[in-house]
């Protein structure tokens, strides 16, 4: 299982940086997660970076889970309602991040 | 709560109108729970919702929290996610009877809640509680659920589509944050994220937006403040606001009640807020543009719902709503429903206006002011018009009349056993409308009549040649300022001996009279002469015929028989068109005018030499005098010249012997005030050029006061 911890935010400032971290970090592995509890911030570019990631995952046939340990909220406080492009457990932890 | 005095007549207004909605809400439970009708559900949902709205005016928030519960239950109820069963009407029986007094309470004065209440409020809406879904299970949203379910059971009423511009992001538009925004205007029950637009991974630019998202929203802003919302990042992006789904008939509802007498679709549809007056204009632009390159261009409705500003089924709804107005207009320009009596006014004023315009005239000649003779005479041929066409408006085609006969003969015709059809012809003759009003009863008689005694047997008439089916005919002509009615059959004509002897049975002539042909059919009309010797349940009881003869004189008309044995009958009604004018003869007596009706008039004749006697000889017969001068007691001289008008009125002839003849007009009558009623021999008044007033005689009536007094004694 690999794992990424994305640092700091997830917005069309770092869109392009973070693309290509997580293109990358898409071929370290099959089993991936990738840990959100340290986005400091996130918009729409940050948001479909995440969809086409996770996107590009189930295309190569790779598994891949999102995760967030912190309660802290995003910039986006209906964001958690997103999570239908997420699959179910990533649904969960958004949704866990609601409260 | 102190109320200013609007308010308070207002308050009266809120507290009469629930009660009513209130009776009606416990009379549709009632009804419910005997028989589930949709209808009904939908009329209580409305009351609950209505006294929830009105309530809220008056920010009696008590009653609006208690009735939201209600009202949330009938939605249900309407939305068929709960079904009628006689526990939920016995929960909402004591709901409505709680409301009730929640009213009674605000009539008294006691606008705010008062514990009491509060607590017996409490336990009903516990009771109410099972019926209510669980509100957390529509709100998180967490859960997958297939579109169309989740449309249907979101309690949301918009339904954004959103699709921003690909350079968004970069224009430093963001989006969720737009999202983020609408927060601020309601709740948002729902986001759905669409990523189909994002190209592969390789040509997805991290900076470009590919995402939609749809949102339901649930606001009570209107659409326009949603639609504001997306004002800077409208350019380049897909931005539709729809009305819910389930809140669509709610829309069609609205735009139903719509009181707009601006058809267009476009503005039913901005009135009830699905649109707004941007998507309007767009909609209405790009109609434009298309009209331009091609021949027929997309209706508004079908450009609307192809930009998705709005969705088909309130379309629809406008477009029925249009017909409506439209079918409306077409209505309202077919007919109108005038008072008659405003009518009369009018024509009235008019005849008042015609007489004005005389003495103008007068005035002008004696002026000898020739520039204001040619205006005048202007005048009077506009004003002549102008009370011609106000008599037009009195008048209608008979047709309507007539063809309420159909169905008479046809039912008449099974009674009889007898194979009959009718033709109308003259359909399109018009009469005044107070004629109209009072000819139906007697031509219904006529009718009957004819049917049952003058068309024979099927058997009778084909043994003596004729076919089968026998023939009614009703007709219609205008004859010299007369409608002429005329209903005839081709059944055996009236048969002379029989009446003649059922006459003298009567004691109506004495037996051996020679009688004209005239004479003798005229006997059918008195009062309880029938000939027919089976009484059958439509005629032969010799009521009717004289009934008619009564009404048709008391429209000033007359009724002519003429009947050929074997070939049939025909009775013809002769009437004034109008009631409300004539054309009359003027004659003077001393100082005062007289106008006698024209068609009663049948020649004038100066008289040779006055010895008093009361009657003269007229080409060898005799002629009965009626002297006006005395009639009416003027006992100013009698002018060296006399002239008698014969006047004759259903074979009574007479002579009215006057000063001087002044010729024919048309006049308007004036019936004459209550106070006269009981003048006998004058019809009513009119007013002359001149200002002066003239009586009009009543001729048969003349007639038959004469005839009674010149009886041998």
């Amino acid at each position: 299982m690999q794992s990424l911890t994305i640092e700091g935010e997830l917005t069309v400032f770092t869109a392009a940086y973070q693309k290509t971290l997580l293109l990358t970090f898409l071929n370290t592995g099959d089993e991936l997660e990738i840990n959100l509890s340290n986005v400091s911030e996130i918009d729409t570019a940050g948001l479909q970076l995440l969809i086409l990631i996770k996107r590009e995952a189930a295309q190569s046939g790779k598994a891949l889970s999102f995760t967030m340990r912190c309660k802290r909220r995003l910039a986006t406080p209906e964001l958690p309602r997103l999570g239908q492009a997420f699959g179910e457990q990533a649904q969960a932890t958004f949704a866990h991040n609601e409260e | 709560m102190n109320l200013d005095k609007d308010m308070q007549e207002a308050l009266a207004t809120f507290i009469t109108e629930s009660r009513e909605l209130l009776q009606d809400m416990e009379a549709g439970l009632l009804e419910l729970e005997n028989k589930e009708n949709p209808e009904t559900v939908n009329a209580i949902f409305r009351a609950a919702h209505t006294i929830k709205g009105s309530a809220g005016l008056f920010g009696l928030d008590h009653i609006v929290r208690f009735t939201h519960v209600i009202e949330s239950v009938l939605d249900a109820l309407r939305g068929g996610n709960l079904a009628v069963t006689t526990e939920l009407v016995a929960a909402l029986l004591p709901c409505c009877d709680h409301l009730n007094s929640l009213v009674r309470d605000v009539a008294d004065g006691k606008l705010e809640e008062n514990q009491d209440m509060a607590d017996s409020g409490k336990p009903l809406l516990a009771a109410l509680q099972p019926y209510l879904k669980t509100p957390a299970a529509t709100e998180t949203g967490v859960v997958y659920r297939d579109h169309a379910e989740r449309v249907g059971t979101i309690a949301g009423n918009w339904l954004l589509f959103l699709q921003f511009n690909e350079n968004c992001l970069r224009d430093g538009m963001d989006p969720l944050a737009f999202i983020s925004y609408l927060t601020t205007m309601g709740e948002i029950v729902d986001i759905t994220t669409f990523s189909h637009a994002m190209p592969d991974a390789g040509n997805m630019d991290p900076e470009s937006n590919y995402l939609g998202f749809e949102v339901i929203l649930k606001s009570e802003v209107a659409k326009e403040s949603i639609e504001s919302v997306f004002d800077f990042i409208r350019d380049g992006s897909l931005i539709h606001i729809l009305p819910l789904e389930n809140r669509i008939p709610y829309y069609v509802e609205l735009i139903s009640s719509l009181t707009e007498d601006n058809a267009q679709l476009g503005e039913l549809l901005l009135k009830s807020g699905v649109i707004t007056q941007r998507e309007l204009e767009e909609g209405l632009n790009a109609q434009q543009a298309q009209a331009e390159v091609q021949q027929s261009p997309a209706r508004i409705g079908e450009i609307l719902v192809d930009r998705r500003v709005v969705q088909q089924p309130l379309v629809n709804a406008a477009l029925d709503k249009q017909k409506e107005i439209q079918n409306n207009k077409i209505r309202e320009n077919q007919t109108i429903h005038v008072d008659a009596e405003r009518l009369d006014k009018l024509i009235d004023l008019v005849g008042e206006l015609v007489i004005s315009t005389a003495s103008a005239s007068l005035l002008a000649m004696q002026a000898r002011n020739t520039a204001l003779r040619e205006v005048n005479a202007e005048i009077i041929s506009l004003v002549e018009e102008v009370r011609d066409s106000a008599l037009q408006l009195r008048m209608v085609p008979i047709g309507t009349t007539f063809s309420r006969f159909q169905r008479v003969v046809r039912d008449v015709s099974k009674e009889l056993g007898k194979d009959i059809k009718l033709v109308i012809s003259g359909a399109e003759t018009e009469v005044d409308k107070s004629v109209i009003e009072k000819i139906g009863d007697p031509l219904l008689h006529l009718v009957r009549n004819a049917m049952d005694h003058g068309i024979e047997r099927a058997e009778l008439r084909t043994a003596h040649g004729k076919p089968a089916q026998g023939t009614l005919r009703l007709n219609a002509y205008h004859s010299s300022g007369n409608i002429v009615i005329e209903v005839s059959d081709d059944g055996g004509g009236l048969n002379s001996d029989k009446i003649f002897s059922k006459a003298v049975e009567r004691g109506l002539v004495q037996p051996g009279t020679a009688l004209s042909d005239q004479e003798l059919y005229a006997l059918i009309f008195e009062p309880g002469f029938s000939t027919a010797e089976q009484v059958s349940s439509l005629s032969g009881r010799g009521v009717g015929l004289d009934v008619v003869k009564r009404n048709i004189t008391a429209l000033r008309g007359v009724i002519h028989i003429d009947s050929a044995p074997g070939q049939g009958t025909m009775m013809s009604i002769h009437l004034p068109l109008t009631l409300a004018i004539i054309d009359g003869f003027l004659a003077g007596v001393g100082d005062a005018s007289y106008v006698i009706p024209l068609d009663r008039v049948v020649e004038c004749v100066e008289l040779p030499v006055d010895d008093n006697r009361d009657y003269m000889e007229l080409r060898g017969e005799v002629l009965p005098f009626i002297r006006l001068r005395q009639l009416f007691r003027k006992n100013d001289s009698v002018s060296r010249r006399q002239n008698v008008i014969v006047v004759e009125h259903l074979d009574l002839k007479a002579g009215l012997v006057v000063d001087r003849l002044m010729g024919e007009l048309q006049t308007v009558i004036k019936p004459l005030g209550k106070l006269f009623s009981h003048v006998q021999g004058v019809d009513g008044s009119t007013i002359l050029g001149s200002g002066e007033v003239a009586l009009i005689i009543d001729v048969p009536t003349l007639l038959k006061q004469q005839g009674q007094s010149s009886l041998p004694v």
